[in-house]
């Protein structure tokens, strides 16, 4: 028996297009073909097949009226117990500490303006990310490396009235630094004279006075030699046949601006830069990676559809706001919604200066006024009365 | 009450803010004096407890509606303040209208420019008609007219006001009284009061400061009588007494011209105690307090909190028609039923209408009464007399029943219940279960529904609701069903499944070389109540006939189901052999017959991947799969108990020279510690990137030693064979894991704290016991022994600081989690989906335009896919 041609898949399920999403036609196709090649697959079994996925995916839609939002909420909230508290280490990378299990979670959803311990992971362009030296050569450039990183020991000469700095040999030499350039650095960033004496600096103010020295010396120590701001650990390892540099602290508009680095592969874990970097579809997205990472760090499975109705509700308003009462709960219509969540007098009192009215509308206020909830069942407005069934003619 | 009709239906709540007049105009007597009862225990007349305010005591009625305790719902009075008070709630809002004000008697506008008011306004009215939040604008109109000095309108030179908490205001070194700032914000006009946020045409901004108080009805402050007698006054009512007292004082000295000091004084007084009547936890004010020293309980902390009226009272009531008793299990029932003490189903009751179909058997239900089973408690008539049926005439009433009565009837078997074990984490924590009246007095479960309550037998209690209408209970049949809620909308597979026993049952009864006797194979399937023949017998050997494990378990399946899967057991060897597994872990079901491999977790674990039951539930239904997990469950544990089932402390023998390889390998890794610490003590340790000297140690060590209890784990687990119950259990994932057993066995490994090894306790040392500075494995909490050869004193120490952490850790993450979920759900509980397949909140905002993107209800979804084409083309072109 002679099977059903390719074209013939191709065109038949096709159709199906506009009907069932497009990720099940690609799917159901790529599948029928790979089987057509070793079994021949009949008109009828074909058809037969195009029936049950339609159905299938018919039969899966969500019912209207469906509590969604609760069911989301619940869906993740309830494996919260069965989470880890401990934030410490490892996603892989044993170096890095990375924020896991619950407390991640709630940092996510709480949208923190930074992370307890931001991160990124930079991919870079084909020529970096296959030589190690040029990886690490990138690495080295974008770590922040202040004057006091570098070295071993700083005083405060007060007889002399200078500031020395004794510089860390082999740190400077892993960090491939010299003492006349970060001298020539210090020269350049605070205009004045640094003596070099072998891995000693000297320098004395313009001025000479006690506070002048001191405020010197904090200058000098903090000032910024290389890198980018908040970056102050990298490390670059071999992942998927390239290497990959990973950042202890993020920077995302300095790093993805650099020649060496891909652009679209780099991320960090700090929902607000990429809010800010990358705009609000792309925060939503962040939202729901950082969830399902650590989800699934975490072994526990939740669908991605209730990860996503989180991440939806907390950037429709066009920002990311915080699930909790500065940012979705706070901006509820509802009086009584937001009285019955937390700041309960605070919000019944300004709702009466301002002349609110609650219309009643959501869960909540429905409960409290002891109605019928619009949700599922309770969310049919159009009934057929009595009478008119009776009377009909 | 006859059918609970919702009389009216609100549809929506304005706030607005009361003017005195309205306070006087909703007011039935002025309150003058602070004294409640005479000496006859009758309210006096203008008190507090004037019986205009309603009524409280049995035998009273109400002088204004004429109620009766009960009927009445009390009525508002009032008292005539002799000098204005600032209401606490909005002494911020007071401040900013004050501050963003011109001080000028006749001007009083907002210092701001006209032009730049109008542009204010511009942007106010447009929000307003757009029903947005128009108030918001107000924060940036006070955040500029604060900082200007000099009036733009009169010119008038503006002085810094100061606040001092809680209610008094500094002009430069001058005082405001709240009379000064009443007057000033009279002159605030209407159109500017909208600039800052106050809506002219419900609040003006001169009602912050109070001078009339509305005094709440009895009815809100009811006394309650102590059993010696003696009268107990509500919170509230102190508090009154206290206003009502010091008013009289300050208006009496004002009266008689008494000095400006003392006036000042008692007005300060009186702002106090309405400060604190309003909410006697403001900051800055010490909080009222009753005479034994307890703090009051005052407006705000009624509304406040968990406890509080809106969590307490109004988002969570109490309700009638439940009870709680502690749950047990029982095997027998369907996951469906609840087994129902006899007493609690002649306590609940379930409303029937009488209609010519049921009278007699309701009247014969009446002639049995309250007391006996099945029986009813009481009978409504038409005109909606209620007759309780313990004191009636039950025969005559029987009698007299009509159609158009109702009849409250004790539960009955089949009757539908709501069951809920609390904390109600999802929605599988409320189920529908069918009532099965049993002996006893707890209600019984079936153990395939203890993962969706969480529910163990250890003192555990459960509640149980009755839906009173038949719209409810129907609802609950047809969507809270026990059998509706397998499937676990979180990820899409069984939450309701096999556990347990019913794993090493199956798996003892499927095990390859299982073979039962005629009479074997029928006591296990009369168990589960099957009669049908018994397929034809695998073996016959020597005339006796024999069937396999697998073809009774086939019996339990349905036709036409096609499988193939890989079990728990399975080792994920690189190359599977397929059929020809050793440990039969390749499971291949044809046409609903298990053919080859073991079922154990992996088939119908609740929680697991659950491949037959998830397979089942999705193509064969609900009902199919209810079916097949009551009986499934039933048959593993008949099977469990045909074939014996027991472990105990000798399955963790192990031969005495795997104990000594495992010294081996233990003390080798000692060594291997003690290595790495001299390495580092001579400074050659190489560390890792990004880390220190010390740390890089730590992790090394750390590995070390996981590796060698790992290895002193496989050692053990070579001597531990899949006859030996404790790993039938670890291995079919019926309960515990290979760890648990390899700690038992072999070597319980190192303790942490914090992710680290154990280093705290004495300077440098964890113990006296141990020098300073000692890095060795023993010294930091590696615990050599296992738990069956028992801990030394001091590894049992340090299994007790881990075992601490986990118990602390426990008590926080629940705590946290608790409030995560909370913060969710309030968050997310407005979004429905629309019959547009939209996603929307409670103002009808998009939230998603086709939920989850695809539209697919993750619970009906295949493992959050929504088609399995894979299954489909395997079901029509058969296998490949």
């Amino acid at each position: 028996m002679v099977g059903v041609s390719a074209d013939t898949i191709k065109s038949e399920v096709g159709k199906l297009k506009g009907q069932v999403p497009d990720s099940i036609v690609h799917e159901l196709q790529g599948s029928l073909l790979r089987v057509s090649k070793d079994r021949a697959i009949t008109r009828e079994q074909l058809g037969e097949i195009i029936e049950s996925v339609k159905q299938a995916y018919i039969n899966a839609i969500v019912e209207p009226g469906e509590a969604v939002g609760t069911v989301a909420a619940q869906s993740i909230g309830e494996p919260g117990t069965q989470m880890t508290l401990r934030t410490f280490h490892y996603a892989g990378v044993a170096e890095l500490n990375v924020t896991l299990g619950l407390p991640r979670i709630i940092e996510i959803i709480d949208a923190r303006k930074m992370p307890s311990a931001p991160l990124m992971k930079i991919h870079l362009k084909e020529k970096f990310a296959k030589s190690k030296e040029k990886a690490k050569e990138f690495a080295q450039k974008i770590e922040l490396t202040t004057v006091e990183d570098v070295s071993l020991q700083t005083e405060v000469d007060l007889i002399n009235t200078v500031f020395v700095v004794t510089l860390n040999r082999p740190v400077m030499q892993r960090r491939g630094l010299t003492p006349t350039k970060v001298a020539s650095a210090i020269k350049e960033a605070l205009k004045i004279d640094v003596h070099v004496d072998g891995y000693k600096l000297r320098m004395k103010p313009t001025t000479v006075s006690l506070s002048e020295l001191r405020k010197l010396a904090s200058k000098v120590r903090s000032l910024t030699l290389r890198g980018l701001k908040g970056i102050t650990r990298v490390l670059v390892k071999m992942e998927d046949n390239e290497y990959v540099v990973y950042t202890e602290g993020s920077n995302l508009s300095g790093v993805i601006t650099m020649p060496e680095v891909d652009p679209t592969r780099t991320v960090t874990n700090n929902i607000h830069e990429i809010e800010k970097v990358l705009g609000i579809e792309a925060a939503r997205n962040a939202i729901i990676n950082e969830a399902v990472k650590t989800l699934e760090e975490q072994g526990l499975e939740v669908d991605l559809r209730h990860i996503m109705l989180v991440a939806d509700m907390m950037t429709a308003s066009g920002e990311v706001m915080q699930v909790g009462r500065h940012g979705v709960s706070g901006e509820k219509a509802s009086v009584l919604a937001r009285a019955s969540f937390e700041i309960t007098t605070k919000h019944l009192l300004d709702a009466c200066i301002h002349g609110e009215r609650d219309r009643l509308d959501g869960i909540i206020e429905n409960v409290i006024a002891g109605q019928p909830i619009p949700l599922g069942t309770g969310s049919v407005e159009l009934v057929m009365g009595r009478e008119e069934k009776s009377g009909a003619k | 009450m006859s059918m609970m009709r919702i009389p009216k239906v609100i549809d929506s709540i304005n706030f607005t803010l009361m003017s005195p007049d309205d306070i006087r105009k909703m007011s039935v007597t002025k309150i003058i004096t602070a004294d409640t009862y005479d000496e006859d225990g009758y309210p006096i007349d203008r008190g507090l407890m004037d019986s205009r305010l309603g009524v409280v005591d049995p035998g009273l009625r109400c002088r204004t509606c004429g109620g009766r305790p009960g009927e009445c719902p009390g009525h508002f009075g009032h008292v005539e303040l002799a000098r204005p008070v600032i209401h606490v709630g909005y002494v911020d809002t007071i401040y900013s209208c004050l501050r963003a004000t011109c001080r000028n008697k006749n001007c009083g506008r907002i210092l701001l420019s006209p032009q730049k008011l109008e542009e204010f306004r511009k942007r106010v009215e447009e929000l307003r008609r757009s029903g947005g939040k128009w108030w918001e604008i107000s924060d940036q109109v006070i955040r500029s007219a604060i900082t200007v000095e000099k009036c733009p309108h009169c010119g008038e030179k503006q002085f810094k006001i100061k606040f001092e908490k809680p209610t008094t205001f500094v002009e430069g070194k001058n005082r405001l009284t709240p009379s000064d700032v009443r007057e000033r914000l009279e002159n605030i006009k209407d159109d500017d009061a909208l600039l800052l946020g106050i809506d002219p045409r419900v609040a003006r901004p001169e009602w912050m400061v109070l001078t009339v108080l509305p005094v709440p009805p009895v009815t809100v402050r009811p006394s309650i009588i102590l059993e010696s007698g003696v009268r107990s006054e509500d919170d509230l009512t102190h508090k009154l007494v206290d206003i009502i007292r010091i008013n009289q004082r300050l208006a009496e000295n004002i009266e008689a011209g008494a000095p400006h000091l003392i006036v000042e004084d008692l007005w300060e007084l009186l702002q106090y105690h309405v400060t604190t009547y309003f909410d006697n936890g403001v900051s800055g004010v010490p909080p009222a307090r009753h005479r034994s020293g307890r703090v009051l309980r005052t407006l705000a902390q009624r509304l406040r909190g968990k406890e509080g009226r809106f969590r307490g009272n109004l988002s969570g009531k109490r309700v009638d028609f439940s009870a709680r008793t502690v749950v047990s299990p029982d095997p027998n029932i369907s996951i469906n039923e609840i087994g129902f003490p006899e007493h609690v189903a002649r306590t609940l009751t379930i409303p029937v209408r009488v209609t010519e179909y049921n009278i007699e058997e309701l009247r014969n239900l009446i002639r049995r009464g309250p007391d006996i089973y099945p029986g009813a408690n009481t009978v409504v008539s038409p005109d909606g007399k209620r007759y309780d049926l313990r004191y009636a005439d039950r025969e005559e009433i029987a009698s007299k029943l009509e159609p158009g009565f109702l009849v409250e009837r004790h539960l009955k078997d089949g009757d539908i219940v709501i069951f809920n074990r609390q904390p109600s984490l999802h929605r599988m924590s409320i189920m529908a279960h069918e009532v099965r009246v049993l002996p006893g007095r707890t209600f019984r479960l079936n153990l395939s529904v203890c993962p969706p309550y969480n529910a163990d037998f250890d003192g555990d209690e459960m509640n149980v609701h009755v839906p009173q209408s038949e719209e409810a209970q129907a609802e609950a049949r047809i969507l809270m069903r026990v059998q509706e809620q397998i499937l676990s909308p979180r990820f899409g597979g069984p939450i309701i499944g096999g556990i347990q026993d019913h794993i090493t049952g199956a798996y003892l009864l499927t095990r390859r070389g299982r073979l039962l006797t005629k009479s074997q194979a029928l006591q296990l399937l009369a168990h589960v109540g099957i009669f049908s023949e018994l397929p034809k017998p695998a073996v016959k050997e020597k005339g006796v006939e024999y069937w396999t494990g697998k073809q009774i378990f086939s019996m339990l399946l349905p036709k036409g189901l096609n499988m193939t899967f890989k079990a728990k057991i399975c080792e994920n060897h690189t190359r599977c052999k397929k059929e020809e597994c050793e440990l039969d872990a390749y499971v291949v079901i044809r046409d609903g017959n298990l053919l080859h491999g073991v079922i154990d977790a992996r088939s119908y674990k609740a929680l697991d991947r659950c491949e037959i039951l998830d397979r089942i539930v999705k193509d064969y239904g609900t009902t199919a799969a209810r079916e097949f997990l009551d009986r499934v469950t039933k048959l593993s544990i008949a099977a469990a108990m045909m074939f014996g089932f027991t472990t105990g402390i000798d399955d963790e023998d192990i031969p005495p020279e795997a104990k000594e390889r495992i010294n081996e390998v233990i003390d080798e890794a000692k060594e291997k510690v003690n290595k790495l610490i001299d390495v580092y003590n001579a400074g050659e340790l190489e560390p890792l990137p990004g880390r220190s000297l010390r740390e890089t140690l730590e992790m090394r060590i750390m590995e070390v030693l996981a590796e060698s209890r790992d290895s002193a784990g496989s050692i053990a687990e070579k001597y531990l064979g899949l006859d030996n119950h404790a790993v039938i259990m670890a291995r079919t994932g019926a309960r515990g894991s290979m760890l648990n057993l390899t700690q038992m066995a072999a070597c319980v490994g190192q303790q942490s704290v914090r992710g680290e090894r154990l280093n705290r306790g004495y300077r440098k040392r964890t113990l006296p016991h141990y020098r300073r500075e000692d890095l060795g494995a023993r010294a930091r909490g590696f615990i050599s022994s296992s738990y069956k050869d028992g801990l030394d004193p001091l590894e049992f120490f340090f299994h007790a600081m881990g075992g601490r952490e986990g118990l602390v850790d426990t008590a926080v993450r629940t705590a946290q989690s608790g409030y995560m979920q909370r913060r969710l759900i309030n968050a997310l509980q407005d979004l429905r989906v629309e019959y547009d397949g939209t996603v929307r909140d409670d103002r009808g905002t998009i939230v998603q335009f086709v939920y989850g993107e695809d539209g697919v209800d993750p619970a009906r979804s295949d493992k959050g896919k929504a088609v399995q084409v894979e299954k489909i083309i395997e079901r029509v072109i058969g296998g490949y």
